[in-house]
């Protein structure tokens, strides 16, 4: 057994986390960064920090991850960090010439207090910022939320440094994706590009965190919302926020600084939440939902009405970050599924109420938790079997101890590819999803059914 | 090719000429273009273990990460809990591949578990001692360890958390070892800091605890073997075949009671000088073990360290054993040389990477024919790169300073010299290089680039200027190296693959190299139309 240590017996732990199911806010920050073209992210702290963060958001990639650190070192951590800030800004444009620097701050250089946004204007009158570029920042303490927070407070310091009150109007709605993958990002433009209507995405990774081999390494890649577009996103008719923790910040920021309005939805994965998307891309942009889109969504329930005999009354449990997560549940819940066990590990009651919620209505009795972690899911699944994991790939050693199939899904996934390219969210992600999530139990058919059951037509 | 006619001093300058003057006069002197050794055996020196200037992106990572992964991570039975927010513990949790082997199905091990406190905002306003007490008795409670170690993060030290005041605490409230690390982040330049505080808590707290020795004529600790991917699993076996009883490996595949034990050897080998010399010199100073570099990485080296080990104990029987078993594996080792030789042959390879890798790899590649044009560390000293005869001349600056240096003396019931000074001597007269280390540029051709703390600025550059047939580095730089169309192969992981150690690693990594210096897919990354971008109809056309 390799988790051989974790007993059935649920204890109730208040000091100890036994395997997390977050992690910290500067890696959702350097990825949100990244979604912003010529871009460099920088982590205000010790080095080792972002050298954890390069490494994972490498791992899950599959791709090069750029981004710099203050190199911290004793001293720093006693007189502050102005001066190691001030050289790595002069060092920064001289060797890599980034438009953007986009400063998140660590535990330490929380704790020390240093005041960012201080020492950045003074590294501009002392010159070290080149004309027309820009230095901008979020504090990101990990003793706050999860990397999804630090994903939202990037992306609201996105909106505070760029969104122009004054913006001309435009037909454009701003879509903020969330913390999803670059593929994902892209399949939000061209469900709207489908649909005819005008969206400006932030973050957008696609693009950056997919760049192709041509022989040479592009420092920063085609990808990325343009800074002159983030300038003008006062102007837009409306937000759509994509997911409560890791959009709705940015949005709110965006309604009090250019009184642009906004809806907080669900990230679009699964059939519902995806036509909420498309119906809100609809309504807002005042367009037909299209021949292409409906038929997309027409194809998507096809496959699931046809091979629904598969999931029905499947139990799955469910870990990863809240956003997500809540998709999920609703989407296995469309497929009959029950999701007996829901868990993630960004604090939040409100993920608790509406997963309840969903469950309720569905008439699914299942546990549900917040800021907990996959020791508490392991020991869930324990107490009460299931058919099918969904989660990151630190699931695997559960998956394996309890001989129960898994799908992988969210983040970091270390240990396959394949969701740097192909979404899981839309109508076309969904199917993606339903095929996985049949893979795994017809695969799991075909391993273990005895001979004389064995099929050849599923 | 681009090496032939480019001089070292114009790449050097290509590498720096893009700083700011401060950083360039910097780095100027972590570039270094090696030089046959002076009249006296000095190597040029190089700046090293320096803190890494802001902004140029490194691919060093903290103390933290040295002392709680490198040295701590490879142990199964001592139970880690990090202090502190929820990130570090996480990134740190099964990412650095070490295996393991518990003796049974339900023997111990925690590998598989990452353990924290995970502060809030509470908690680092408040102190975060009553959090880790409690979270201390949790672990107690579900694992029954028989020691907990605990490992601090960056905000630990500065809110003034006393771990060790809490590890004491609960030594004695739970009746079990529990001892803390001050590794915070910040401390020293890199991982090295890390190390040298682990190895300190380690020797401290644990070492010397158990005396009863395990059989065995000649019993050796392993020093810097930290088992990635099997590494250690290998030279086990090569040992036992030779007779030699492993003691203790600090610290791949090992246990608790292992390193308490550890006095009980007669030699310490050291493989990763870097990270574990420290260990090498506390136990010799009060127990009286005498260590000698090793390297396990290449056959040539395998069997030389297998030599020099033999030569210590002076045992005719092992002496013997050692040939034979050299001579049977190296026969095997040597027919897949010959193979794969004639397709490595002249190719280049360039390493950067950890305290001792991007030394003990360019073994393998010459062994196989290829050159090492450009090498060095991410976290090494001045003697990794110059050897031990420098060590008087080092200066030492702040961030050394700030990590504790434990005061040796010899234990004075288990201080045991393990031979008289004149026996020693005579081993030294024939040769045997008892706490010597020579360093990297002892092994590295004349003009070959000695490059410390390379940076990412400069790793692309060196890439353009050489093309070098395979890049050796780790994780961060995987992907970058790639794009550049360049094989890229990870030296702290291998890529999820190995053992590269011993005789069958060896064997497994000239494959290796083998295949991805002939992987068919680096061919095909120019499309066909970029040799011909007009097509047919175009230019009937015009
Ligand atoms: S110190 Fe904080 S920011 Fe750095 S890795 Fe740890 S939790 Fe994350
Ligand atoms: S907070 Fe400190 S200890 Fe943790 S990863 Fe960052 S540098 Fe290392």
């Amino acid at each position: 057994m390799l988790l051989r240590h974790t007993p059935k017996e649920l204890r109730k732990r208040s000091a100890l986390t036994v395997n997390p199911a977050k992690t910290c806010q500067p890696v959702g920050a350097l990825y949100a960064a990244l979604g912003v073209h010529r871009c460099l992210p920088h982590s205000h702290g010790s080095q080792g920090c972002c050298a954890y963060h390069r490494s994972m958001l490498t791992r899950h990639t599959k791709e090069p991850v750029m981004a710099a650190t203050s190199s911290f070192t004793e001293g720093a951590s006693v007189f502050g960090g102005m001066a190691n800030l001030t050289q790595a800004i002069e060092n920064i444009f001289a060797l890599y010439d980034p438009d953007v620097v986009a400063v998140h701050t660590t535990c330490l250089s929380e704790v020390i207090g240093d005041d960012i946004p201080q020492i950045v204007r003074n590294a501009a009158d002392a010159g070290k910022i080149p004309e027309g570029r820009t230095v901008i920042h979020a504090n990101t303490p990990s003793f706050v939320g999860s990397h999804i927070t630090g994903f939202a407070n990037m992306t609201r310091a996105l909106v505070e440094y760029f969104a122009e009150p004054g913006a001309a109007p435009t037909k454009r709605i701003n879509v903020i994706p969330g913390f999803v993958e670059p593929s994902d990002m892209a399949e939000l433009k061209r469900l709207a590009a489908e649909m005819g209507v005008e969206i400006l995405l932030f973050p957008d990774t696609s693009g950056v965190l997919a760049a192709p081999m041509t022989g040479r390494h592009e420092f920063y890649p085609e990808g990325g919302v343009r800074v002159e577009d983030l300038r003008t996103v006062g102007g837009s008719l409306a937000t759509l926020a994509l997911g409560a923790w890791a959009s709705a910040p940015a949005a709110e920021a965006l309604e009090k600084k250019a009184q642009v309005s906004f809806e907080v939805l669900d990230t679009p994965i699964g059939l519902l939440a995806t036509d909420r998307f498309v119906d809100a891309l609809r309504r807002i942009g005042g367009v037909e939902a299209t021949v292409s889109v409906t038929r997309e969504r027409g194809r998507l329930v096809d496959l699931l009405a046809d091979m629904s005999q598969y999931f029905y009354g499947k139990k799955v449990a469910l870990v990863g970050d809240p956003d997500p997560v809540i998709a999920l549940t609703e989407f296995c819940l469309t497929l009959d599924m029950k999701p007996v066990h829901v868990v993630t590990g960004t604090p939040g009651k409100r993920f608790e109420e509406r997963v309840r919620g969903l469950l309720e209505e569905a008439g699914v009795e299942g546990n549900v938790a917040q800021a907990s972690d996959m020791f508490h899911f392991h020991q869930l699944i324990k107490n009460e079997p299931v058919d099918l994991i969904i989660g990151n790939t630190y699931c695997k050693y559960i998956a394996r101890d309890e001989r129960t199939p898994l799908v992988r899904h969210g983040f970091p996934v270390l240990d396959r590819v394949g969701h740097q390219f192909f979404p899981t969210v839309g109508y076309r992600g969904a199917m993606r999803l339903a095929e996985k999530i049949l893979d795994a139990f017809l695969d799991r058919a075909d391993r273990e059914t005895d001979e004389t059951a064995f099929e050849l037509v599923l | 090719m681009a090496t032939e006619t480019l001089r070292p001093e114009d790449a050097k300058r290509a590498l720096t000429e893009a700083y700011p003057t401060k950083a360039a006069r910097k780095r100027a002197k972590q570039i270094v273009v090696n030089a046959p050794p002076d009249a006296e055996g000095f190597r040029p020196p190089i700046l090293s273990n320096t803190r890494t200037t802001p902004g140029v992106i490194t691919q060093r990572g903290c103390s933290y990460a040295g002392c709680k992964g490198v040295i701590l991570g490879p142990v199964r039975d001592i139970l880690t809990i990090t202090h502190g927010p929820v990130g570090c513990g996480f990134y740190s949790w099964l990412t650095r591949r070490n295996q393991t082997r518990p003796p049974s199905e339900d023997a111990p091990n925690y590998m598989p578990y990452a353990l924290m406190t995970d502060m809030q905002e509470n908690d680092i306003v408040f102190g975060g001692e009553k959090k880790l007490r409690k979270a201390i008795r949790e672990a107690y409670e579900i694992f029954r360890p028989k020691a907990i170690a605990i490992a601090a993060t960056c905000p630990v030290g500065l809110i003034g958390d006393d771990i060790h005041a809490v590890a004491r605490d609960m030594k004695e409230e739970l009746g079990i070892n529990v001892f803390a690390f001050s590794c915070e982040g910040y401390k020293g330049v890199s991982q090295s800091a890390g190390h040298h505080i682990a190895n300190n808590g380690i020797f401290e707290h644990v070492v010397g605890t158990r005396d009863e020795p395990p059989g065995g004529k000649f019993r050796i600790n392993l020093l810097g073997e930290y088992n990635i991917g099997g590494d250690a699993f290998e030279i086990e076996r090569i040992l036992e075949l030779c007779g030699i009883t492993l003691v203790s490996t600090f610290s791949g595949n090992a246990s608790y009671d292992q390193f308490a034990r550890a006095h009980t050897a007669d030699l310490n080998a050291v493989m990763c000088h870097r990270s574990i010399n420290y260990m090498a010199e506390m136990t010799e100073e009060k127990y009286g073990i005498p260590w000698i570099k090793v390297n396990f990485i290449g056959a040539e080296a395998t069997a030389k360290s297998l030599r020099k080990i033999a030569q210590y104990f002076g045992d005719p029987d092992l002496v013997e054993r050692v040939e034979q078993v050299t001579a049977d594996e190296m026969s095997r080792v040597r027919a897949v040389i010959d193979e794969v030789r004639p397709r490595t042959e002249g190719k280049t390879a360039m390493l950067f990477v950890g305290g001792s890798r991007a030394h003990h790899y360019q073994e393998l590649f010459r062994e196989i024919g290829m050159r090492t044009v450009a090498a060095g560390y991410e976290f090494g000293h001045r003697d990794d790169y110059e050897g031990r005869k420098v060590l008087p001349f080092i200066k030492i600056d702040a961030d050394s300073r700030n990590i504790e240096e434990l005061d040796v003396e010899p234990d004075p019931e288990r201080y045991r010299p393990r031979k008289p000074p004149e026996e020693l001597e005579a081993l030294r007269a024939q040769g045997l290089d008892l706490g010597e280390y020579e360093g990297l540029m002892a092994d590295m051709e004349e003009g070959s680039l000695v490059i410390d703390d390379i940076t990412h600025y400069e790793t692309e550059r060196l890439i353009e200027l050489y093309r070098p047939d395979v890049f050796c580095a780790g994780i961060k730089e995987k992907y970058v190296i790639q794009k550049h169309g360049i094989p890229m192969k990870q030296l702290h992981n291998y890529d999820y693959h190995g053992p590269y150690a011993g005789f069958r690693g060896a064997v497994r990594f000239y494959r290796e190299i083998d295949r991805m210096a002939s992987t068919r897919i680096w061919r095909h990354v120019t499309p066909p139309w970029a040799q011909d971008p007009r097509p047919e109809t175009l230019r009937q056309a015009s």
